[in-house]
């Protein structure tokens, strides 16, 4: 780890403009991810900006009839809000499913967006990882790689890294808007499919986090009716990251929506996947991973996805 | 590195890389002046010689330094200790004395829930702190119902134990010592 | 004392301790924290630096460059030695690789410098300031393709009857290949030194090891010193499974930035670094043919397994147990460690066996299947009391069979699954699953000193306590011989200061180090005896009686201390016999009908390993054996790349151990038997024991619930799915 300067701030716009300011500066809240990454020396900031202190650590109703979480509100209060086990249980479902009891204390609900992820090469740093280093090739391309937790769709020839969150797959079948402030004080609100970027040429750039802006909320529509499930499948019982998993909700009449995590770089949601969830699995996955690029280790994926969706789809 | 709104809460910069804090450990107060990259499972166990928190792999991974912040179970490898000002952290050294041991520590070994004994203080901050999430109605993955009190049985133990790991295999000691103690306050 | 023959009737016959459920004796220090382990030894010696160690990141090679210029100016900064500066270092015979000097790069990770700083954060930060630049060397990385040259070559280690005419002749037979992944020890506490060799004279090691005398004499090899300049503690060690039996690169490291900088220094190596820096279990992969006649009797095995190793080791024998296990009159059995470039394999919880059995006990399966037989049946048809190869060898003390019965009727197999796949509760199918598991008893020659002062007994030996119980055990041991209660017992450990014990390995810890106290009690209490002028000396109650004395044993010295000093060792008669442990193992699995995750839900343990010395510490030692084969079962496998010749996923998010999720209620029964020909406390170790036949009971199991039949370890569920009919 290299050594680094620290500082307190009390307000998010201030905290952006510190960020946009300060050479090599990032912030921090949680730090469980960020830590981790810096020991490696996969990140490496000069400058440490706590925001731990901005204050956004209520959930509160919105004019729309959603919840706005503040961008410092644990994993844990998250999963444990009325709230939100009432109306958004794929989402409390998702974060408990999580990590440790103990990581979920201290992680944040902006700082579990911003995971970076957990392919094996990215984190060796004796190893080629064009997302550590552009250019510098990918060694889970390699031969003779390891690649069963990788990606199968939505990589690309230079990355096929997984986005490593279980509350991001549930955000997104919720239609969850992520609210930030930029470097200039203004406001921002993306989807998360806007929030997210594919790996394409430039694997390195993971969202689209412009310098110095910071996120300040997550928003939450209205409450979606039906049966919200989220199946995380994984090799241990708990404490793991997902090989795959499946949020799920779903309305009476059988229609409904399908995210997937563990597969792609990002949460992995389709509108004509969704459009065909009545007839069941297969149709969906056959829209949902349409294109799919799977190695040889990981293509089981395909096969695991949709028998978890259709033993949720059997559960009702 | 200065803002005019909130110049308490900086701490006292000796060198930039440095800073100077307070916090409270079991009850007494420290102020250390430390490295920023010290974390605070290394200023409690290097700086405040508290060994009783493990570093069994400093990456989150295996929660052998789990200690409570303000009451609250954090991995103390994943935290900054310059981000701890103020706070009250109960380690195990805090827990009991071997005179007047904690009934969690008396379960542990009543029911030998540890062999080589190097994940234990973190098995029994944990499971002190997973006793009151339960109480205080925190959901796990194996909670069947969100809506309603948390039932306090072996799945749900297990579930919220399972960032503790015991390389020894003590898990089924371990979860009737959590046992002995949830029933005996009941 | 020399254990010559089989032991008479004795004390431990009739114990008050020995035997006895005691907790540990170590226990409150645990609980509280206040258990001292290596690398936190603050009170031990003053001015601390902290080394961290730099890999390397090229698994075959030479290191044509190093720039550490950087490095040294950095803040706090003590030293950098970089191992082109040192010839490379001597190796102990138990090293297969060099742990540091010299260009030459055997294995990834492999320790190739170390930064020694003020604080860990200045060393850390310093160490990625380094420069390296390699030139690679082609490796061989890829086990797959060893065994396909491999194939009808090479030596068998064990050759009897004929066994291609009776295979050939057989109605029913097996020829199937299986494969075990390479395995971490992923104890909890990393490998971590202080060392203390600031004068350049005397080093003090404060390390966390398994085997004291094995080190010490290790360092004195490595360093070219005499090995009574070297003193050695390990009083606590968190975890071992025999990554810690050997000197490691935590120690090596430490050392030479204690004598660069004159000060002591420690090093612990850091968790991602211990995979591949640090030894493993090999995988392997494994030929069985076994026939039988269409009564079930087996009259072929043959076994074959290769696995990995750097050149110079032996690799994981996975065909030793196939020798005596079971019945059969044409053996042929053949174990090829193939010469490698992956990091270091050597001993891992049962070595050889844990691997051999999670094959051998899946193919005895498939073979009761294939005769139509309960397995429980076959296997108790195929016992043996002799070894199979040298039929005069008896065994000393078998009672597999009565394992398996009384496992058969505590686990309910009765009213098992009969028919795979047809077992199902909600999404999940049901399955149940046996194994048999055996491992051998061996002793090594252990000593003690015992120091009776003031009525309180002090023993002292170099035996480790790794988890395994030790402090308890043998505290018990000395009070059942001196007829003293426990809490005028105190144990010392880990010490070279201490006299030369087994050490903690092998299984043979407990069992050699008990009987070594036992030897050093009874010099203890001949010393008294003679100095009472007592011909026979009872000791009981805290008393010497005998003759006309009846004396408190504070009083026998007048408070002087009396001290007496003995080892055990072990005579050729047991050459003659088989001494073995034998248990069996019941699992119930659930299998997800549509995802293929497996679940345990129920594991079951039936152990015949002679005098059970602490039912509590002995039952914990199963469960955790129980325990490390669900991992070994299910998740644990440490994944190849097999171009750049290394463990991939190298740290413990990545590499899955199980966690308290996973692991179900757990029970163990032990037989109530006694090995006369094991050791004066008829007692055999039972740490191994407890991890063997598990993985191939849930692999069983697994097949029971699904009808699918899983050649492969680790079990997860890309194994299985494909194979999975619609759900």
């Amino acid at each position: 780890m290299k050594a680094f300067s620290y500082e307190r701030v009390s307000d998010p716009a201030q905290a952006a403009a510190r960020a946009a300011e300060v050479p090599g500066a990032k912030f921090i809240a949680g730090g469980t991810n960020l830590l981790d990454l810096m020991k490696h020396e996969i990140e490496i900031p000069e400058h440490l900006i706590d925001v731990s202190g901005t204050g956004l650590d209520d959930i509160t109703p919105t004019n729309e009839g959603g919840l706005r979480i503040g961008a410092l509100v644990s994993n844990a209060a998250l999963s444990a809000d009325a709230r939100v086990r009432k109306d958004y249980a794929v989402l409390s479902r998702a974060l408990v499913s999580g990590a440790s009891g103990q990581l979920r204390n201290k992680a944040t609900t902006g700082g579990n967006l911003l995971q970076r992820t957990r392919c094996p090469y990215f984190y060796d740093t004796g190893m080629p990882c064009n997302k550590r280093s552009p250019g510098a090739g990918c060694a889970a391309l390699g031969d003779g790689a390891t690649s069963r937790q990788l990606g199968v769709i939505g990589t690309s020839d230079t990355c096929i890294a997984t986005h490593p969150s279980d509350m991001a797959v549930a955000l997104r079948v919720l239609d969850a808007e992520v609210e930030t402030v930029t470097s200039s004080g203004e406001t921002r609100r993306l989807t998360l499919d806007e929030f997210y970027q594919l790996p394409g040429d430039t694997p390195e750039v993971e969202n689209a986090l412009q310098v110095g802006e910071m996120i300040t909320a997550v928003l939450l529509p209205p409450p979606v009716e039906g049966h919200h499930a989220y199946y995380k499948v994984r090799d241990r019982a708990s404490y793991a990251f997902a090989l795959v998993s499946v949020a799920l909700i779903q309305a009476s009449d059988g229609t409904g929506r399908v995210a997937l995590g563990g597969v792609a770089p990002k949460p992995w949601r389709r509108d004509e996947a969704d459009a065909v969830l009545s007839q069941g699995a297969s149709a969906v996955m056959a829209r949902l991973l349409d294109g799919a690029r799977p190695t040889q280790e990981n293509a089981f994926k395909l096969t695991l996805a949709e028998r978890t969706l259709a033993a949720l789809l059997a559960q009702e | 590195m200065n803002s005019s709104n909130n110049v308490e809460r900086h701490p006292k910069t000796v060198n930039p890389n440095s800073s100077t804090f307070s916090l409270s450990v079991n009850g007494e107060r420290h102020t250390l002046t430390l490295d920023n990259r010290t974390t605070l499972l290394d200023a409690l166990r290097e700086h405040l010689q508290l060994t009783g928190s493990k570093k069994g792999c400093d990456h989150g991974q295996c929660g052998a330094c789990t200690v409570l912040v303000n009451g609250v179970r954090i991995n103390a490898c994943l935290s900054l200790a310059v981000m701890h000002e103020g706070d009250d952290i109960a380690t195990i050294e805090g827990v009991g004395e071997a005179d007047h041991l904690d009934p969690m520590q008396q379960a542990f070994v009543d029911h030998d829930a540890f062999q080589c004994g190097y994940c234990t203080p973190g098995q029994i901050c944990s499971a002190k702190a997973v006793l009151e999430e339960i109480q205080a109605g925190l959901p796990s993955h194996v909670t069947y119902d969100l809506n309603t009190p948390i039932e306090l049985n072996d799945a749900e133990i297990r579930e919220r134990m399972s960032g503790n790991l015991c390389r020894c295999g003590a898990y089924a000691n371990i979860l009737k010592a959590i046992n002995q103690v949830a029933e005996a306050r009941s | 004392m020399d254990f010559n023959q089989s032991t008479e009737d004795n004390l431990f016959d009739r114990a008050r301790i020995i035997g006895k459920p005691h907790t540990r004796v170590d226990g409150i220090l645990k609980v509280t924290g206040r258990a001292p382990y290596a690398y936190e030894r603050h009170d031990v010696v003053a001015s601390q630096l902290v080394g961290y160690p730099v890999g390397a990141t090229i698994a075959r090679g030479k290191i044509t460059h190093m720039d550490a210029s950087a490095a040294r100016a950095a803040p706090g900064v003590a030293a950098v030695i970089t191992t082109l500066e040192l010839e490379p270092l001597a190796r102990a015979d138990s090293n297969v690789a060099h742990l540091f000097g010299g260009a030459s790069v055997e294995h990834y990770h492999q320790a190739i410098a170390v930064v020694v700083a003020d604080t860990l954060e200045q060393a850390r930060g310093a160490a990625s300031l380094i420069e390296v630049r390699y030139e690679e060397t082609p490796g061989e990385f890829d086990l797959e393709d060893a065994w396909a040259r491999l194939q009808s070559t090479g030596e068998p280690i064990a050759n009897v009857g004929d066994v291609d005419a009776a295979f050939a002749a057989a109605p029913v037979t097996l020829d199937e290949t299986y494969r075990t992944a390479s395995q971490s020890h992923a104890m909890m506490e990393p490998h971590a030194s202080i060392v203390d060799w600031s004068d350049g004279g005397q080093m003090t090691v404060w390390t966390s090891n398994q085997m004291v005398e094995w080190t010490r004499q290790a360092l004195a090899t490595t360093f070219a010193i005499d090995a009574d300049r070297i003193r050695l503690e390990s009083p606590y060690v968190g975890g071992g499974f025999g990554g810690k039996l050997w000197l490691r690169a935590d120690a090596v490291l430490a050392a030479l930035g204690s004598r660069e900088t004159g000060r002591p220094v420690k090093v612990a190596l850091p968790r991602p670094m211990i995979f591949n820096n640090a030894t493993h279990r090999s995988g392997t992969i494994q030929r069985l043919r076994i026939a039988a006649e269409a009564d079930g009797r087996i009259t072929v095995f043959e076994h074959a397994a290769v696995s990995h190793t750097l050149p110079g080791g032996s690799g994981e024998d996975a065909v030793n147990q196939t020798r005596c296990f079971y019945a059969g009159e044409n053996r042929r059995v053949a174990h090829h460690p193939i010469d490698m470039n992956l990091p270091e394999s050597a001993d891992m919880r049962a070595p050889g066996e844990a691997s051999g059995l999670a094959v051998l006990e899946i193919a005895m399966d498939e073979m009761a299947e294939k005769l139509g037989m309960d397995p429980v049946e076959f296997r108790i048809l195929n016992d043996t009391q002799v070894n199979p190869e040298e039929p005069s060898k008896p065994f000393s003390d078998r009672h597999f069979v009565e394992c398996l019965r009384k496992g058969a009727e505590a686990f309910g197999w009765a009213e098992r699954n009969l028919k795979p796949g047809c077992k199902r509760e909600g999404q999940w199918l049901i399955g149940h699953g046996v194994a048999g598991a055996y491992r051998g008893a061996p002793t090594m020659t252990s000593g003690a000193r015992v120091r009776l002062q003031n009525g309180r007994l002090i023993v002292e030996t170099d035996m480790t306590d790794i988890g395994t119980g030790s402090y308890t055990i043998l505290t018990q041991t000395a009070a059942e011989t001196m007829g003293m209660e426990i809490q005028n017992v105190e144990v010392r450990l880990g010490n070279s200061a201490y006299p030369t014990s087994s050490g903690s390995g092998g299984q043979f810890g407990a069992a050699s180090s008990t009987a070594g106290v036992y030897a050093a009690c009874v010099a203890l209490q001949k010393q008294i005896a003679k100095r009472l002028h007592v011909d026979e000396a009872r000791f009981e109650n805290g008393r010497v009686v005998g003759g006309q004395i009846d004396m408190a044993l504070a009083d026998v010295a007048d408070g002087e201390e009396m001290v007496a000093e003995d080892s055990i060792s072990f005579g050729d008669f047991k050459d003659k016999l088989e001494i073995g442990t034998f248990a069996a193992h019941f699992v119930e699995v659930a299998v997800h009908a549509y995802t293929g995750e497996t679940r345990v839900r129920r594991m079951l343990a039936v152990c015949d390993a002679g005098r059970i010395l602490n039912p509590i510490t002995a039952r914990s030692q199963v469960i955790g054996g129980m325990t490390m084969g669900v991992g070994a079962a299910l998740t644990e496998g440490m994944s190849v790349d097999t171009e750049r010749g290394f463990f991939v996923n190298h740290d413990l998010a990545g590499y899955e151990v199980a966690v308290h999720a996973d692991i179900p209620e757990q029970e163990v029964i032990f037989l109530d038997t006694t090995d006369a020909a094991s050791t004066p406390l008829k007692a055999k170790g039972i740490g191994e024991l407890g991890i063997c036949g598990v993985a191939a009971a849930i692999a069983n199991a697994i097949y029971n619930a699904t009808g699918v039949r899983v050649r492969e370890y680790p079990m997860t569920l890309d194994r299985i799915i494909a194979q999975l009919p619609a759900a």
